[in-house]
């Protein structure tokens, strides 16, 4: 396996992680480092194992009865896996957008501040002002500032999307996971999300999990190649995409596979 | 071919004639209605060409079976009205806490075993909750209150509240288990406990779903016979104070056939006029509260 | 970390606390359900065990109460239930069927659907009404068995009808195209297929329909059920009483010893009707263990 990543510091560190659900094992001895405000993707195909290993930034897991695991992810060189760490700590360090846009059934700027209020933030300025600066963050600001008590589930699905993107951006995380968060959208939205990740980058480290190969091309710096649990290729984007140290990779990427 | 066009014609007519019957069973359901809303209005009129439906709905006494007679309802209303709000009192903060307690909380097993305790608490035959109310409650009751009288509206009041209790939390559960997972997640992963995600993302998204559980409840408590006819009294009262005897619609409707009032008189005929009260009110109550359970179905649908 | 927040150890804090906080008050709720249930059973127990024995199942009413009994009372719920059910039964299975299987999705249908769902929370005694206008005063029926019955099957059809096409539903479609397609019409898809995979579903339904039946009293009163009935029925058209008002009767008694002779009636109720709910819980149970279509 290959890890030949440069320069940059590192924001997680993933150390011989292995992760079941029951008796399956949905990943081995996972092994990276994962470098500060750069854009890293996943990809492999269905069941590699790449949303388990995305989820597990979050402990978003934890609900899972069967699901166990081995290792240690070391974030600010404490190992958020271990589970004396609450996850409530790490998820509000973590944040995450899903696959599906989910909302709650509140207005927008309920749904901004739904986190904020969480941590303790009542003051009403304070909160006004996060819900602009998250807006703007999410590249959403401009289309509804003036409907800003209007119900989300109002707005379209791309916006729906951004505006969990700056729901999850109103809690000032280190790190934002996206867990496949274009799939349910159409092209042009998609192009909306793929150019906020670019901007994102400066402030967040960001990981995302896709399906879609050219996404990951255009969106990210580092790219991750799983299959059946392992991590087979873990590279800078354009080496993967060009010049991939592995067989396999070169065949998943070229549609020879999954 | 082995099948000839007489056994064809054959079965078609069978077929036809099984779906006419079954049709018939369910156009039955409609005439029922028919019979109850005819029924009503009919028997309603004649008592409206004796009685004034001003003196109906402002006098405040009740006395349709004395000689010095009134027919001034709001004193049953009002016994009802309280036997019920006392009901919703009890029922409703331990039915949202069951049910999520069961929808977020309980383990599989422990929910087995709760959901249909809770159903047979709703499966007692209500005569069973009168004589509960009555020889058990009451007497506990005045244990803290002394000045309670036998007959009052607290004790099936709050007997009423656990038997309603299951329809809330039934429903209301059905409500919460509906919301999508994925506004869990998402509010997990924004840092909330359980307790904010049941809170802040469950229940209000559940909301329609869980005011049509209130409401139905209600109507429910509204139309409950023989639990206040046993323990709340026989006196028609215009109070609000759950400490005194009150009479409501149901119970007066038992009085008088109870009585031997001949057909024909206007004594038979209030029992069709408080029937039609009730009958409006419940009827109501459960249609706004299925429009709501069928909206909150659509969202989430 | 946001600007103006609690730190997360406090915040944390405060979650746990409010964790457990809750649980305590939940599970306190629910207690309170349950101990109210105990209190009910634990309350007629200890009064009616002491009266029900053989001369009480046994006898018929007395002035007296160490000499009165519920046979006729047991006796009238029998033969009113039976009768019930064979009415009610047929007529909301063939409602359910016509419902689920037949019915377009018009409006016509659509209304008699809306319909149903009313008739279900129109509270028993209108049902009673309906009765006594209807059956005893139009039919000339009087207070007679037949009377009660007719009242109880209107009041019991929205119960089974509903409860049916529950069951129905849980059928998989693609058992009906299986039957369409080796050329079975609909009546014999629904007949030989529908019908016998959702039976024990509709049972659990007639069951709990029959033990709702079984506990109703303010219907009956309507339609004057007597409450002295020293005989048993002898024909459709003979007076009777009913277990509940029975019961009723005795709780409205100034006496004491009544108030355990209804107490010794509870229990001979309770006992039928938790029976029946506990049979239908575990028919339903095993039935969706069976048949379970939902997984995870």
């Amino acid at each position: 396996m290959s890890q030949n990543l440069n320069a940059g510091d590192v924001c997680l560190k993933v150390e011989k992680f292995n992760a079941w659900y029951d008796q399956f094992h949905a990943l081995k001895d996972i092994n990276m480092d994962i470098r500060k405000n750069k854009v890293t993707a996943m990809i492999g195909p269905s069941g590699c194992g790449k949303s388990t290993l995305i989820r597990c930034f979050n402990r978003m897991n934890d609900f899972i009865p069967t699901f166990r695991q081995t290792g240690k992810i070391l974030f600010e060189g404490n190992d958020l896996s271990d589970r004396f760490i609450d996850p409530v700590e790490v998820r509000i360090k973590v944040g995450m957008v899903f696959q599906k846009q989910n909302p709650f059934p509140k207005s927008i700027a309920d749904n901004v501040t739904y986190g904020p209020k969480i941590m303790g933030v009542r003051q009403k300025s304070r909160l006004d002002a996060i819900v602009e600066e998250s807006l703007r963050n999410a590249a959403l600001w401009d289309e509804v500032k003036d409907k800003l008590k209007s119900s989300a589930l109002s707005l379209s699905g791309g916006q729906q999307q951004r505006l969990c993107i700056a729901r999850a951006l109103a809690m000032q995380p280190d790190v934002l996971l996206l867990d496949e968060p274009c799939s349910a959208l159409d092209p042009i939205a998609t192009s909306k999300i793929e150019e906020l990740i670019i901007q994102l980058k400066e402030k967040y480290t960001i990981l995302i999990v896709t399906h879609n190969m050219q996404q990951a091309a255009r969106v990210s710096d580092h790219t991750a190649y799983l299959y059946l649990g392992e991590l087979i290729e873990y590279d800078e984007t354009t080496k993967i995409f060009t010049a991939p140290a592995q067989k396999a990779t070169e065949d998943y990427i070229t549609g020879r596979m999954g | 071919m082995i099948i000839n066009s007489s056994s064809v014609q054959i079965r078609k007519i069978k077929e036809n004639t099984v779906q006419a019957i079954l049709f018939g069973c369910a156009i039955f359901s409609v005439f029922v209605t028919a019979g109850i809303i005819g029924v009503l209005s009919f028997e309603t009129f004649e008592f409206f060409r004796e009685v004034s439906i001003i003196e109906f709905f402002t006098d405040t006494q009740w006395t349709p079976l004395f000689t010095q007679k009134h027919f001034g309802i709001a004193p049953l209303l009002c016994g009802t009205f309280l036997t019920s709000a006392i009901a919703l009192i009890v029922a409703a903060p331990l039915g949202i806490l069951t049910s999520v307690y069961l929808s977020e909380y309980a383990s599989p097993r422990v929910r087995r075993v709760i959901k249909p305790i809770l159903e047979i608490l709703a499966g007692v035959p209500t005569v069973i909750y009168g004589y509960f109310a009555l020889l058990f409650v009451t007497p506990l009751l005045q244990k803290v209150l002394p000045d309670l009288p036998g007959f009052n509206a607290l004790s099936p009041g709050i007997v009423m509240g656990i038997m309603i209790l299951p329809i809330i939390s039934s429903l209301s559960e059905d409500a919460m288990y509906a919301v999508p997972q994925s506004l869990r997640n998402a509010a997990y992963a924004l840092g909330s406990s359980k307790l904010q995600v049941s809170f802040k993302v469950v229940i209000p998204s559940a909301f329609s779903g869980i005011t049509a559980s209130f409401i139905l409840a209600i109507s429910r408590a509204i139309g409950e016979t023989m639990l206040v006819a046993i323990a709340a009294g026989q006196m028609p009262n215009l109070t609000l104070n759950p400490m005194e005897s009150v009479m409501t619609m149901t119970t007066f409707i038992v009085q008088v056939s109870l009585g031997d009032t001949q057909t024909g008189t206007i004594e038979y005929k209030t029992i069709f006029a408080v029937g039609t009260m009730l009958f409006l009110l419940t009827f109501g109550l459960n249609i706004i509260g299925h429009k709501l359970r069928k909206r909150f179905r659509e969202v989430y649908a | 970390m946001i600007q103006g927040a609690q730190p997360i150890q406090k915040i944390i804090a405060a979650q746990k606390r409010n964790e457990a906080i809750f649980r305590v008050v939940a599970i306190a709720a629910v207690a309170i359900s349950l101990a109210t249930l105990g209190a009910l059973l634990f309350d007629a127990f200890s009064d009616g065990l002491r009266r029900l024995d053989w001369q009480f199942l046994t006898s018929f009413p007395s002035r007296k109460p160490e000499r009165a009994g519920i046979l006729a009372a047991i006796a009238g719920s029998f033969y009113v239930v039976s009768l019930t059910s064979a009415i009610s039964i047929p007529l909301g299975i063939g409602a359910a069927v016509y419902l689920e299987e037949y019915a377009k999705n018009n409006r016509f249908n659509r209304m008699i659907e809306v319909n149903i769902t009313n008739l279900a929370g129109v509270p028993s005694i209108i049902y009673g009404i309906l009765g006594l206008e209807l059956f005893v005063r139009m039919m000339k029926l009087d207070r007679s068995l037949m009377a009660g019955a007719l009242t109880l099957s209107l009041l019991a059809l929205p119960t089974v009808i509903i409860s049916a096409r529950e069951a129905i539903r849980t059928v998989p479609s693609s058992i009906r195209q299986a039957a369409y397609a080796v050329g079975a019409t609909r009546w014999q898809t629904t007949r030989d297929h529908v019908l016998p995979l959702a039976f024990p579903g509709i049972m659990t339904g007639i069951i709990l329909a029959i033990s709702r039946a079984i506990g109703e009293t303010a219907p009956l009163i309507m339609i004057g059920a007597l409450t002295y009935v020293a005989f048993l029925p002898t024909g459709l058209d003979s007076p009777f009483t009913v277990m509940p008002i029975q019961i009723f009767n005795w709780v409205s008694r100034p006496q004491k010893g009544f108030f355990e002779c209804a107490a010794a009636g509870i229990v001979v109720l309770l006992i039928l009707t938790l029976m029946l709910n506990g049979l239908a819980i575990i028919l339903r149970n095993y039935y969706q263990r069976k048949f379970s279509v939902r997984s995870l």
